[in-house]
């Protein structure tokens, strides 16, 4: 009889996947403002912060008006023994996700970032904070990591600057925004966004969440978190038919667009709605020239995570067959808690080939990397 | 049926949890208020680990609005998606038959009732036993 | 062409708004006093400009006339010219959208005595829905009793974008009324432009307004299941009217998913989303933005993942499809008989109630 206690389980079984995969939606966390993000900050705006807070345009100063499932939306076992949020530790993030999940190469993306403040010369400054603070702390240290350009989105002039400033330094593999903007993101206010990141040949990630200030359904305001989760996948479908309708990729045709942490399944019901009513509006639609569909096929990605998960699997795999398996990029969203567990998501029978271009070879084909 | 001995009672207090590995299979053990559970340390879905999770009670409502609580610290919700599961069974709270971990027996015994077996105890302690 | 059965009931048709001249008649007098003194405008919802080319098909068009204006055209493209036993008529007036609830009332209530005036007592085979002030949810109550006095209402009618989510407790006297009299509560695609129709503000074309309706759906089968809609009123059956319908199993997977790790917070939802679903809403089939592939039609029912979830309807006169092909092709006859038959029998109680 052998009883051995143990402090903490290590995630063995997804070590031995052969496959060094792709994480596109890793969410770094810094230790502490003052230590990690100040220095990067100008004196008046670390004073800004101390006065008068980030100031989004939501109710709280500190936390979302729905309250998450658990503190910091976070897996619980993502605390790290020495301390702080989760996502602010490299060396526990090694130890934790990269090393046993065999991450070859993840992709940072920051979410306090200064993206959907009200005051825009404050989003501007903190975001430039977010952008050297991911070389030094992060990319820097860990060359599996790469980082995103994070922009004051809201501010069009701004946020080319940014994009300009940061396009020369080889760790930022993408433009980066939040989905929930003031207007639909096909508008053109945000265009000179943008035409810069595709100057700059990278793509543009979207993310799910931010602070647009219109309610996140068009009844208004629904009740729970659980809504506010759901209504993710609602937002993308709308950016990415503004995107398409206000002919962006007609304008664009080189630009990559990479929609991150809404799944994925609701993609094909949108294009083949997309197509019907283009084809009966389509001289209303005048900057949209090619099918939706078919704009989406060439240059649109989706990151996988938060899978849907239907009762039998083979609808799910039937569902990537509709939109292509070169379209999907890998994301577990550690270390939040709805995470995707790379060796749990796809059934077992999808061949080698499906699994090696959804779990790392689409990733770096879009991103234009080789494994470090 | 084998029984395990895990820990001398004094040293798996109240309000504690342990993980252990029995036979190859990790089990996560807590002691909710004197009483003992044991679930498969690994949750159904993803393969989360339970005993990282953290212990609830039971949220339930008649109609919308009206919420109880009941059950404190016998409901395990799983670190990772937050599955809720019955200490005492193993049951989720979604789907308690489909979708289930396993539960062990968990108990504090005399050491006397633990002679006949290999390990080594002191008969002035009880003992925490785990069933497999 | 897949071919109706005997009796198909069509679930979702929209007569032409009636411009306020002609609604005269059935205001009451402070009102049809107001609308002329205050030079009230034709309550057209920006949703559907008569000449766009969604609101009406090429061939059912009537010259300069509105689309669906004359009872007899509707008749001869729809009812008689797809053979249906019931029509349902959806019109789709601007009541709700104005904001005062009690201009909004006079003018709902207006608009169902007209309805009945003009076209239930034209064609025995004529049905339609109550229009309601839906922002004033007791008022709408008051209406909805008053109405369905007459048989021949057989469901109460809101705009999927309302002022607050459907499931929010304020909507409540409305299902309980509906419950009571034992009418379905159909949401069809429109908004009362309370708020920006896409999550993320306001479009810039009517193709975007159009597209956005498949999100509003998704956003208020989320409403009504997480409020507790369906437990707090077990009778109550919901129809989504023009929603689209491909989009409804991608978006149960994931509430579904949301609802195992997130149930603490709604624990009334004692049922996983997909199953309340399958009982408890129904959904009209054009559109259906479905693939023209027919392999693909019928994985798409595999997913959808039930027989009992879809009525018939033509949403004559927006232009959804051509000719008579209302329904996919390549449906097997047994499911054909349910969406156009046996599922609207089951789903407004009040037809099976033969002529009032
Ligand atoms: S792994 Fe436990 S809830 Fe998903």
């Amino acid at each position: 009889m052998t009883t051995e206690v143990l402090e903490r389980p290590s995630g063995e079984s997804a070590a031995e996947a052969a496959l060094r995969i792709a994480d596109c939606d890793i969410h770094p966390s810094p230790k502490l403002l003052e230590r990690e993000i100040y220095p990067f900050l100008e004196k008046r705006w670390q004073r800004h912060m101390e006065r008068y807070g980030a100031r989004p345009r939501q109710p709280f100063l500190n936390g979302p008006a729905y309250p998450k499932g658990q503190p910091d939306a976070a897996r619980r076992d993502a605390y790290p023994p020495a301390g702080g949020r989760p996502g602010s530790d490299l060396a526990f993030m090694r130890e934790q996700h990269l090393d046993p999940n065999n991450v070859g190469f993840g992709v940072l993306n920051p979410l306090k970032s200064g993206q959907g403040l009200q005051n825009l010369d404050f989003a501007d400054a903190y975001c430039r904070a977010i952008n050297d603070w991911q070389i030094a702390f992060w990319t820097r240290e860990e060359p599996r990591l790469k980082a995103s350009i994070v922009i004051p989105y809201e501010d069009a002039a701004a946020s080319v600057r940014e994009i300009e400033r940061c396009a020369g330094e080889e760790d930022y593999v993408q433009v980066f925004m939040l989905n929930r903007t003031a207007e639909p993101m096909g508008q053109r206010r945000y265009w000179p966004i943008y035409d810069a990141a595709a100057a700059a040949g990278l793509p543009l990630a979207v993310h799910a969440f931010g602070f647009g200030g219109a309610p996140i359904t068009g009844s208004g305001w629904p009740s729970y978190y659980i809504e506010d989760m759901t209504g993710h996948a609602q937002s993308s479908q709308a950016v990415l038919t503004s995107m398409i309708f206000e002919g962006v990729f007609d304008r664009l045709p080189g630009l990559r667009m990479v929609l991150i942490e809404s799944g994925f399944a609701w993609l094909p019901a949108l294009c083949w709605r997309l197509d019907r009513v283009w084809m009966r509006m389509r001289d209303e639609l005048h900057r949209c020239t090619r099918r939706p569909s078919e704009i989406v096929r060439e240059q649109v990605f989706l990151t996988t995570q938060p899978m849907e998960e239907p009762g039998r699997p083979r609808q799910l795999v039937e569902c990537i067959d509709w939109i292509g398996w070169d379209r999907l990029l890998f994301a577990t969203d550690y270390p939040h808690w709805d995470f995707d567990q790379p060796d749990r998501v796809l059934p077992s029978w999808v061949d080698v080939e499906k699994r090696r271009a959804f779990f790392t070879d689409n990733a770096l084909r879009v991103y234009g990397r080789q494994m470090p | 049926m084998s029984r395990h001995v895990v820990a001398p009672v004094s040293e798996f207090p109240p309000g504690t949890r342990r993980c252990v590995v029995l036979e190859g299979r990790r089990i996560a053990l807590f002691n909710v208020g004197g009483r003992y559970f044991g679930l498969l340390d690994r949750c159904p879905h993803q393969g989360g680990p339970l005993s990282e999770g953290v212990l609830t009670g039971l949220v339930e409502a008649g109609a919308p609005g009206d919420y109880s609580f009941s059950r404190p610290g016998e409901i395990l919700r799983c670190p990772w998606h937050g599955w809720e599961f019955d200490l005492a069974t193993g049951e989720s709270r979604f789907d308690p038959r489909r979708h289930r971990t396993r539960a062990f027996r968990v108990s504090a015994k005399p050491a006397e009732e633990l002679r006949a077996e290999t390990v080594p105890v002191r008969v002035e302690e009880d003992y925490v036993v785990v069933e497999t | 062409m897949t071919a109706l059965p005997p009796g198909a009931i069509d679930c979702d048709l929209h007569p032409a708004p009636p411009s306020v001249s002609a609604l005269l008649p059935y205001l009451e007098p402070h009102w049809a006093d107001a609308a002329g003194h205050r030079g009230l405008h034709e309550l057209e919802t920006i949703a559907w400009p008569p000449n766009a080319p969604l609101s009406c098909r090429p061939d059912w068009r009537d010259g300069a006339a509105r689309p669906g204006s004359d009872p007899a055209r509707l008749i001869g493209d729809a009812v008689d010219g797809f053979g249906t036993r019931y029509a349902i008529l959806n019109c789709l007036y601007g009541a709700p959208m104005l904001y005062s609830e009690d201009m909004a009332a006079g003018f709902a209530r207006a608009l169902n005595d007209w309805l009945r005036a003009e076209w239930l007592d034209r064609d025995p085979r004529l049905r339609a829905s109550i229009l309601v002030p839906s922002h004033a949810p007791e008022l709408a109550a008051e209406e909805i009793e008053r109405a369905a006095a007459d048989r021949r209402f057989v469901q109460v009618l809101l705009p999927v974008m309302g002022e607050t989510p459907p499931g929010r407790r304020v909507n409540w006297p409305i299902y309980a009324a509906a419950e009571r009299l034992g009418l379905p509560v159909a949401f069809h695609a429109g908004s009362a432009y309370r708020h920006p129709p896409t999550p993320v503000g306001w479009p810039s074309y009517l193709a975007e307004d159009y597209a956005a309706q498949a999100t509003a759906f998704q956003a208020a089968l989320t409403s009504l299941i997480a409020e507790g809609v369906f437990q707090n009123f077990p009778e109550l059956t919901v129809v989504f009217a023009e929603s689209g319908v491909a989009w409804l199993p991608a978006h149960l997977w994931r509430l579904t998913k949301y609802w195992r790790g997130l149930r603490m917070e709604i624990p009334w939802v004692d049922r996983s989303p997909e199953e309340i679903v399958r009982e408890r809403v129904r959904f009209t089939i054009q559109p259906f933005d479905a693939p023209e592939e027919p392999d693909a039609v019928a994985r798409l029912l595999d997913h959808l993942g039930s027989d009992d979830m879809l009525l018939f309807a033509t949403d004559y006169p927006h232009w959804q499809f051509d000719g008579m092909g209302a329904l996919p092709e390549g449906l097997p006859e047994t499911l054909v008989q349910r969406i156009a038959v046996d599922n609207p029998l089951r789903t407004y109680p009040r037809l099976g109630e033969g002529e009032p």
